[in-house]
């Protein structure tokens, strides 16, 4: 080694010692030894760098050859998903049919002392000339004709034709439909009709008598064919007529999402447990001049 | 030992001046007892720095790289050992090594005995001297350092100013070739 080769050498290397000497007798503020402070900071970028690298190396592994087998994943969860969304609809579907027919049992059992039938609704109106529905039973199972036929909810109809095996129902909404009723506030007996609309009509209410928005209108039981105090609908529209107020009703239960129902299966007069002294209810009208349409078929 | 040597470049040679026995140790050590006595009774002589211009004299007056850097090396430790606990050992130690090597690299290829040659080079070493503390307590011992002041401008002139007529009288220490 040439000698200014030699002495430079020498230079570093006595510098390099005098570097050291210093780190091993300085503290930082954090009270660690420089040289410790050196040493991290040395080693850190290779430490750095190897972080990265292998950081770069597993996500190409994971992104890149490892999703060999995703594509196939990807189809067989897509199916699975797929069915479990089916099995998802038929399980609400099922759930939704299970709250129906728990509100039906129970109303059937608030009413034991009432003879029902539950049903259920397996067609509709074939026609728009008239609203009905079809129930999947019939004669044979005790349905005659004139029957009436409720939700939980409130009046459905009234068997219009019953065949052996099934039987049709006349909704009340139908032009040619009625049940007797009354408001449940003021006990104003008045037949409520259809009209072939969504809404019912109240048709023999005077002027005088007072009728507000929203009033509850319950049966009244004068059509004999439906116990007393069972929900009709609600008053929603209220317009002064010649002699009688002309007053729309929203029926209480959903006749337009019917799925099973209830057929009362008598033909006798009939009384709710809770039924009240029938004194209490005032005629809004002479009966003669008020029959309840519910005889029509 | 009454010798002295000759390095001969190109045309030019310059002689490598050897000492009286046991004159290094002695320059050195009242080097660094002045510089630690002066400026008790003298403020202003705080601005030399003997031991530097010791360094820079025998670098340059044994012309040898590896003797100079090792002499700056011993020389800078013993300032620091002197120079109480806020400067820690190899600050002045690693600067006067650097100044040792230089100088002994230079004052092989220089002539260095005209006293302009002398003060000159004295000016510019204690600026490398000064910018390598600064360098190691900015960079190594995260410290706030200027670079370079007016102050720093000035004590090279004294020094250089100084050098002129301590080295010679430091050669009066050469043995006769």
């Amino acid at each position: 080694m040439p000698p200014r080769h030699k002495s430079l050498v020498l230079l570093a290397g006595v510098i390099l010692l005098q570097v050291l000497l210093l780190a091993v007798q300085i503290k930082r503020d954090s009270q660690g030894r420089l040289i410790r402070t050196w040493t991290v900071g040395a080693v850190s970028p290779f430490e750095r760098v190897g972080s990265y690298g292998f950081g770069w190396f597993r996500n190409a592994w994971r992104n890149y050859f490892a999703l060999r087998g995703t594509r196939k994943d990807n189809e067989d969860l897509r199916r699975e998903n797929d069915r479990l969304k089916l099995q998802i609809a038929q399980l609400e579907g099922k759930a939704a049919e299970t709250d129906r027919l728990a509100a039906l049992l129970r109303f059937r059992q608030s009413q034991s002392d009432i003879p029902m039938m539950a049903a259920r609704v397996i067609g509709g109106s074939a026609g728009p000339a008239s609203l009905t529905i079809e129930l999947d039973r019939g004669e044979r199972d005790g349905i005659r004709r004139d029957m009436g036929v409720i939700t939980p909810d409130g009046v459905v109809g009234k068997v219009s034709e019953a065949y052996a095996n099934t039987s049709q129902v006349l909704l009340l909404t139908d032009r040619t439909s009625g049940v007797g009723a009354m408001l449940a506030t003021s006990r104003i007996l008045s037949p409520v009709g259809g009209v072939g609309e969504p809404l019912l009509t109240m048709k023999y209410v005077p002027n005088d008598d007072d009728v507000s928005l929203g009033e509850r209108v319950i049966t009244s039981g004068m059509d004999h064919i439906f116990p007393r105090d069972l929900p009709v609908g609600t008053v929603t529209e209220i317009k002064p007529g010649v002699d009688f107020k002309r007053i729309r009703v929203k029926p209480a239960a959903n006749l337009e999402k019917l799925e099973e129902v209830l057929v009362l299966l008598t033909l006798r007069p009939l009384e709710t447990a809770n039924e009240s002294d029938p004194e209490g209810a005032k005629s809004s009208s002479p009966p003669a001049l008020n029959p309840p349409p519910v005889a029509h078929p | 030992m009454n010798r002295a040597f000759d390095l001969r470049m190109g045309e030019s040679h310059i002689e490598v001046y050897k000492f009286r026995t046991g004159a290094i140790p002695i320059a050195t050590l009242l080097a660094l007892v002045i510089q630690a006595w002066l400026p008790l009774h003298f403020t202003r002589a705080a601005l030399l720095d003997l031991p530097l211009l010791v360094v820079i004299y025998l670098g340059l007056s044994r012309r040898n790289p590896s003797t100079g850097l090792l002499l700056g090396t011993a020389v800078g430790l013993m300032q620091d050992s002197l120079s109480g606990p806020t400067v820690p050992l190899g600050l002045f130690g690693i600067a006067k090594t650097v100044i040792g090597y230089l100088a002994s690299s230079l004052g092989a290829r220089l002539d260095t005995e005209h006293p302009a040659a002398r003060f000159a080079l004295t000016a510019g070493f204690f600026i490398i001297h000064q910018a390598v503390v600064a360098l190691t307590r900015r960079i190594l011992l995260a410290q706030p350092e200027p670079w370079f002041t007016l102050h720093n401008f000035a004590a090279a002139l004294v020094n250089a100013l100084v050098a002129m007529f301590l080295f010679v009288l430091l050669d009066r220490l050469r043995r006769p070739s």
